[in-house]
């Protein structure tokens, strides 16, 4: 296999897995929202409220940045990574 | 005091300009305790800080097609950040979300997750790749990978339907508070609003949009932040609101249970203005369906991912790299105003019906409430609203009614806040209505000055014609929307999330597809962005016009069945026609990677 498609082989995994997180915390938990309402989340909240206001969406953020780093560190493994900016 | 490149010196302008901004408030603050009027103070803010964007839009003025269209690739990861984040969050952000949230609480929320969710596949499908393809237009992309002139013509409609449908809005919310603000007619503030809008991006296209976005964002963050902690440190509901309000929280449903929610006649509701609402939801408890929430809340991630004019900030970004990281930091600065919205809903709502509260009005007389000085003012701007239904002389849940708008409006007034924070909070809500409108103007013309004008009509064009193009577009689409906006044919809310829904029907599968899918081709985007934006506009009509829906599929929703008939139409259509050509083949390939060339030219 070619160096090329071993870095994209790498690259669609890790989209996998960022979906993935992505879906339980932006859809599969909310399936379940009455029922995990019930239960006392962080500082106090109800567990879904909380969620959706905070939970998630601090979730979102951290997820990125863990996809940014894991994304390079594929691109330098392969030598596809950039030269000469940020 | 600077010295050398702008972009070196970036923190420590933006730095002198927060400074600067701060030192504004308590000018303002100090003006006020001498004496200054209300309405001078809400002039003063508005009045100043279009000056100084207008400024940094002059500053930027260009000649050159690079900078115009994509501020000359080398705005740095944490600033760009901080100009999507101004981007994103509209009028309909500031202004009408913490309201939608003290009204129908749980359910609502779907908003907040869909509209940061939709970054996580804007980082991991688009945005990167987007960037690596070189590309100055997301029509740009679409013509080039799939070829010929009618897909580019194509994603030309689409963004301009579903850009079009978003700019009206926002040109509606910078008319409403400039002419609150100016005490002008809202005919005559609409244009005042797109003047200034204009005077932003008019010069400096992409450039000017960008750094005056910066600015934006400084105020419109400040603007929501201060009044949240001084009012849940005034009520005495917490230091850290963000941390400490679950007691309110669990405050706010024992009342609810203690009220109960009454329903109010149609007789009796026929008498309450327009456009106000009572409390009928519960606040935090889980009251929509999976279903619902769910689908509001993929509809608006999808968007998301499909709106032209957040996606063209990521070509704005020196590499590949930094666009990644760069989603991150938006998301973050988003982050700061979305996870406040709940919390200043939770407070404005305690401080109203808390009848424990100096400032609760449930259960005290209603003549003792009308002679409130708060709500004489917001009750003339037709914001709020009482009447004794069942006539028992005290004000019930059921019979206070309030506009969406006043939740964020007005709440610093009902805590007893000083006017210099009212007066701030227009500034914001400014800020964040013209940034948006920024964004969304320059992404129509730019569509139809690069794509179709440039590449389709005279491709012998030279840079300054263009650019003069450019620019005429700027201000003929910029008056279409001021004019559509003054005629006020649909609420704020109601058609940004149209616009959400409209991308997503015609654009999110073209675009995923053409970097995840080799096999995707020219028939097959053409089939997916037309049947998909005809569907997803053709079901729209039909429920609006009484329609039943299928599947829970609502007017707000009606991209998800768009985008099911654009993926299934792009992919069946793409397997029965020929695959893309080798050379086609190879571009996505280098797509895929980081290094190496970009696809179109530095200059194209």
């Amino acid at each position: 296999m070619s160096k090329q498609a071993q870095h994209w082989e790498k690259t669609r995994g890790l989209l996998m897995v960022t979906l993935a997180i992505w879906f339980v915390f932006s859809i599969g938990i909310f399936l379940f929202g009455a029922e995990m309402n019930e239960v006392t989340g962080p500082f106090g909240y109800p567990l879904t409220y909380w969620f959706t206001c905070q939970g998630s969406l601090g979730i979102f953020v951290i997820l990125i940045f863990w996809f940014a780093n894991r994304q390079e560190k594929i691109d330098e493994e392969f030598g596809f990574s950039e030269r000469g900016d940020d | 005091m600077i010295k050398g490149n702008f972009i070196d010196n970036l923190p420590k302008v933006y730095g002198i300009y927060t400074g600067g901004f701060l030192a504004f408030i308590i000018i303002m603050a100090i003006a006020e305790q001498m004496g200054m009027s209300a309405k001078a103070i809400g002039i003063c803010f508005v009045a100043f800080t279009v000056a100084i964007y207008a400024i940094i839009g002059y500053l930027s003025r260009t000649a050159q097609a690079d900078a115009y269209y994509v501020a000359g690739r080398q705005v740095p990861t944490v600033f760009n950040g901080m100009a999507t984040a101004a981007d994103w969050m509209s009028g309909a952000s500031f202004v009408a979300m913490a309201g939608g949230i003290y009204f129908k609480g749980y359910g609502y929320m779907a908003l907040l997750v869909g509209w940061t969710g939709g970054y996580v596949l804007v980082a991991s499908l688009l945005a990167p790749y987007l960037r690596k393809f070189g590309c100055y237009t997301v029509p740009d992309f679409i013509g080039t990978r799939y070829g010929g002139n009618l897909s580019r013509l194509m994603a030309v409609i689409v963004l301009t339907v579903a850009s079009f449908t978003y700019v009206t809005a926002q040109i509606n919310a910078t008319g409403t508070i400039a002419s609150v603000a100016l005490d002008i007619p809202f005919q005559y503030a609409v244009y005042v609003g797109l003047v200034s809008i204009l005077l932003c991006s008019m010069l400096g296209g992409m450039r000017g949009v960008t750094w005056t976005q910066v600015a934006q964002y400084i105020v419109l963050i400040i603007a929501y932040l201060l009044p949240v902690f001084w009012i849940s440190n005034k009520i005495g509901a917490g230091f850290f609101p963000h941390f400490m309000l679950a007691d309110e929280v669990s405050r706010i449903a024992e009342l609810e249970a203690q009220f109960g929610f009454v329903k109010n006649s149609a007789e009796n509701l026929k008498e309450v203005p327009k456009g106000l609402a009572g409390i009928t939801k519960a606040h935090s408890a889980v009251n929509a369906t999976p279903w619902a929430f769910i689908s509001l809340a993929l509809a608006m991630m999808m968007g998301t991912a499909s709106l032209p004019h957040v996606m063209m900030r990521y070509f704005t970004t020196p590499s590949v790299k930094a666009a990644r990281k760069s989603v991150g930091w938006s998301l973050f600065f988003i982050f700061l105003l979305y996870s406040s919205a709940p919390m200043l809903a939770t407070l404005s709502k305690l401080a109203l019906i808390d009848p424990s509260l100096p400032t609760g009005i449930i259960g005290k007389s209603v003549s003792e409430v009308q002679a409130i000085d708060w709500y004489q003012n917001w009750n003339q701007a037709n914001l709020m609203y009482i009447s004794d239904f069942n006539g028992n002389g005290t004000v019930e849940l059921n019979e206070f009614f309030m506009g969406g708008k006043a939740v964020v409006l007005a709440t610093p007034e009902i805590a007893g806040l000083p006017y210099v924070i009212s007066g701030l909070v227009a500034a914001g809500g400014m800020a964040a209505a013209m940034s948006t409108a920024d964004g969304l103007i320059l992404a129509i013309a730019n569509a139809l000055s690069h794509d179709l004008y440039y590449k389709i009509i005279d491709p012998k064009a030279e840079t300054a014609k263009r650019l003069v193009v450019a620019r005429v577009l700027l201000v003929v689409i910029g008056f279409a929307g001021a004019t559509i906006a003054a005629m006020e044919i649909q609420g704020i809310l109601g058609s940004v999330i149209w616009a959400f829904d409209f991308a997503m029907s015609g654009l999110f599968f073209p675009l995923v597809l053409g970097v995840w899918w080799k096999r995707a081709n020219r028939e097959g985007a053409i089939a997916g962005m037309a049947l998909g934006l005809i569907s997803g506009a053709g079901y729209l009509i039909w429920v609006r016009n009484g329609g039943s829906g299928f599947l829970g599929i609502t007017q707000l929703t009606f991209g998800i069945f768009g985008s099911a008939v654009s993926l299934v139409s792009m992919v069946v259509v793409s397997l029965i026609t020929a695959e893309p050509n080798a050379a086609t083949q190879k571009m996505v390939d280098e797509v895929r990677v980081p290094s190496g060339k970009s696809i179109l030219g530095k200059q194209h």
